[in-house]
């Protein structure tokens, strides 16, 4: 196990290493910069303020720049919003996690409770129902999910409010605070729970189908358990099990944010961030947002891989 | 997979041995898979509606008529008009086009680079396996969405006349795709390579070529043909997503993407949802009918997925 996590360790970095070379010379090819967006500046200005921040040397010396700041944990500064990046990260990545965290939340719930009962009910009505709403569920177009429950409860019924975290203008604290908070996160997190319980219900009923099969399942309905205690205490126990190796997948999108579901119901988390830094061309920030993601999902495959080790033993590393 | 599947053991077990290749059994097995066969229908009839339909939409050539802006599903236009007084539902159907078309070429082109490069990384092991699989593990690291935006970006700064950038769209799709399907054919390949028939083929002196393509890769056929249509319903869905960034295909070439785009205008958004209701239920609609009938196919020539 030693040897192997140096190996794998190893190995990440330099995956890491070339992706950041890769992504750093895509950004570079990326046309037009932070500079050549603002019009009101003069020809020499430009190419002063281009002197400042560096963007004028070759691509290849900006990297070395990059690279060597980065390791010692300086991602540097936001061109647009004159911010060092990583506080500009801590100011937005908490909202998208706590979207991110609700929803996955509910993902699991639900995936738990229906999976379960249609793999008991195999085949029954309620399973085909249920398979039928996985298929839609993996079907959907994210953003235009969004768009249509935003038209719909936001803006026909005016339940909900159409997007943002709190409603331009309130400063309501505490308990109110809280309360617009959760009223302006049930859209996007039925949405996001939607978009990710197709495919969890699915896994988690096939698995259940596998394990009611078992002889362990037999043996503890012939003792005499009952029917609830067979299905939740024996069987999705057993169920869960491979399951450990979705939580490292789990990683990237928890803390990485949501391009698409961020943008359509404008929420002030680091997707958004990310898309609106995009339109700037703030390298620093593009440059940091993508290696944060490219570090947590090598970290979350490593995670699972290191997980289903210590969950079944027999599995050699 | 259950519903889909339910009538499978039961066919199984009354079927009459009889001599017939594998093709005609699977078949004779998806005829009898209700679901599957709606899905089927239901791509069929999109298919058509999107290729053949707009020749008796007798407002086709898009033509614009500023008299009839911006005007409300009726009788002459079931789907309203659009700003430029142009037929919602002719224009979702040759949106349709773009879209289905994208979708089934980058899906042709990720599964043949998937394959290929799986096949020869699989089969040869060694150096090339290492070079093809440390390029995919450097394609799976680097997110996807962002990698997607900047062939986007570039896209625009190329100049790239409207209507040839659904080819680009399609290779950059295929590109960002491949590697996944790539890991699934080596794996499949390692361990076929190792079977007895292999050995067979060695002791017949066949060449790398004949081994390849005429005993190992048929083995996968079904397997292939499967991810293949699974597939194309993910590849609809990117491509969506691009154009309603603004990124993928672009006006005036509708897509179903890019026509959602007028939901990002305020008005047209709440007072006029003719405009981008329709073609995201036709992806809905499209996609969920392709899954769903890639899902039967599994049942049928995979078996060993099943569920």
């Amino acid at each position: 196990m030693g040897s192997y996590l140096s190996k794998r360790v190893s190995y990440i970095l330099i995956i890491l290493a070339a992706a950041s070379v890769m992504i750093f010379c895509l950004y570079a090819m990326t046309p037009g910069d932070f500079i050549s967006s603002n019009i009101k500046l003069s020809a020499e200005r430009k190419a002063e303020l281009r002197e400042i921040y560096g963007l004028n040397k070759p691509v290849l010396e900006r990297y070395w720049t990059w690279l060597t700041h980065a390791l010692q944990g300086d991602l540097g500064y936001s061109l647009a919003q004159q911010k060092p990046v990583l506080s500009l990260f801590n100011d937005y990545i908490w909202n998208s996690f706590l979207l991110a965290a609700v929803s996955t939340f509910f993902t699991w719930l639900i995936a738990v409770i229906v999976g379960v009962i249609a793999a008991y009910r195999q085949y029954s009505w309620f399973d085909t129902v249920v398979m039928i709403v996985i298929f839609a569920a993996m079907s959907i177009p994210s953003f235009f999910i969004g768009l249509f429950l935003i038209k719909v409860f936001a803006v026909d019924l005016h339940w909900l409010p159409p997007g943002g975290i709190i409603t331009t203008g309130s400063n309501a604290t505490g308990w109110a605070h809280i309360k617009e908070v959760i009223a302006h996160m049930a859209l996007p997190v039925t949405v996001m729970t939607l978009l990710g319980t197709g495919s969890l219900t699915r896994y988690f009923r096939s698995n259940m189908i596998d394990v009611i099969q078992q002889d362990y399942i037999r043996t503890a309905r012939a003792k005499g358990a009952k029917e609830g205690r067979v299905l939740f205490g024996h069987a999705l126990r057993n169920a869960m099990l491979p399951a450990i190796t979705l939580v490292g997948f789990e990683l990237p999108a928890l803390f990485g944010g949501s391009l698409i579901i961020e943008k359509i119901f404008n929420w002030p988390g680091i997707g958004q961030l990310y898309i609106q830094s995009f339109g700037q061309r703030d390298y620093p920030l593009l440059m940091g947002f993508t290696m944060l993601i490219a570090i947590l999902t090598v970290l979350g495959t490593l995670l699972s891989d290191v997980l289903y080790r210590i969950a079944d033993p027999r599995v050699k590393l | 997979m259950s519903s889909v599947s339910k009538a499978n053991p039961n066919a199984q077990s009354t079927k009459p041995i009889v001599k017939s290749s594998i093709w005609r059994q699977s078949l004779r097995l998806l005829l009898k898979n209700k679901l599957a066969l709606t899905g089927l229908f239901i791509v069929i009839v999109m298919f058509l509606a999107c290729f053949i339909g707009p020749m008796f939409s007798p407002y086709a050539d898009n033509r614009t008529n500023m008299t009839i802006m911006n005007k409300a599903p009726n009788l002459k236009h079931w789907l309203g008009t659009d700003k430029l007084g142009r037929d919602v539902l002719t224009r979702v159907l040759l949106a349709g086009r773009i879209s289905l078309t994208v979708g089934l070429a980058s899906m042709v082109l990720s599964v043949t680079l998937g394959t290929l490069l799986g096949a020869l990384s699989g089969y040869f092991r060694g150096i090339v396996d290492q070079v093809i699989m440390r390029v995919a593990d450097l394609l799976m690291t680097v997110p996807s969405l962002p990698l997607l935006f900047i062939f986007g970006a570039l896209l625009s700064d190329w100049k790239v006349p409207p209507e040839n950038r659904m080819y680009i769209v399609m290779l950059i799709l295929s590109l960002v795709s491949w590697p996944g399907m790539a890991r699934m054919i080596r794996g499949q390949m390692l361990s076929l390579r190792e079977r007895e028939f292999m050995q067979a083929t060695t002791v017949l002196g066949l060449n790398n070529r004949r081994k390849l393509f005429h005993h190992l890769l048929p083995n996968l056929i079904p397997l292939i043909i499967v991810i293949a249509t699974l597939n194309i319903g993910g590849a609809i869905l990117s491509e969506s997503v691009l154009s309603f960034f603004g990124l993928g295909v672009t006006a005036p070439t509708p897509t179903w993407g890019n026509m959602i785009d007028a939901a990002n205008n305020l008005i047209d958004f709440q007072e006029r949802p003719w405009l981008w209701i329709p073609p995201g239920f036709s992806i809905f609609i499209t996609v969920i009918a392709i899954n769903i009938f890639g899902d039967g196919l599994r049942d049928v020539l995979d078996p060993k997925q099943k569920r």
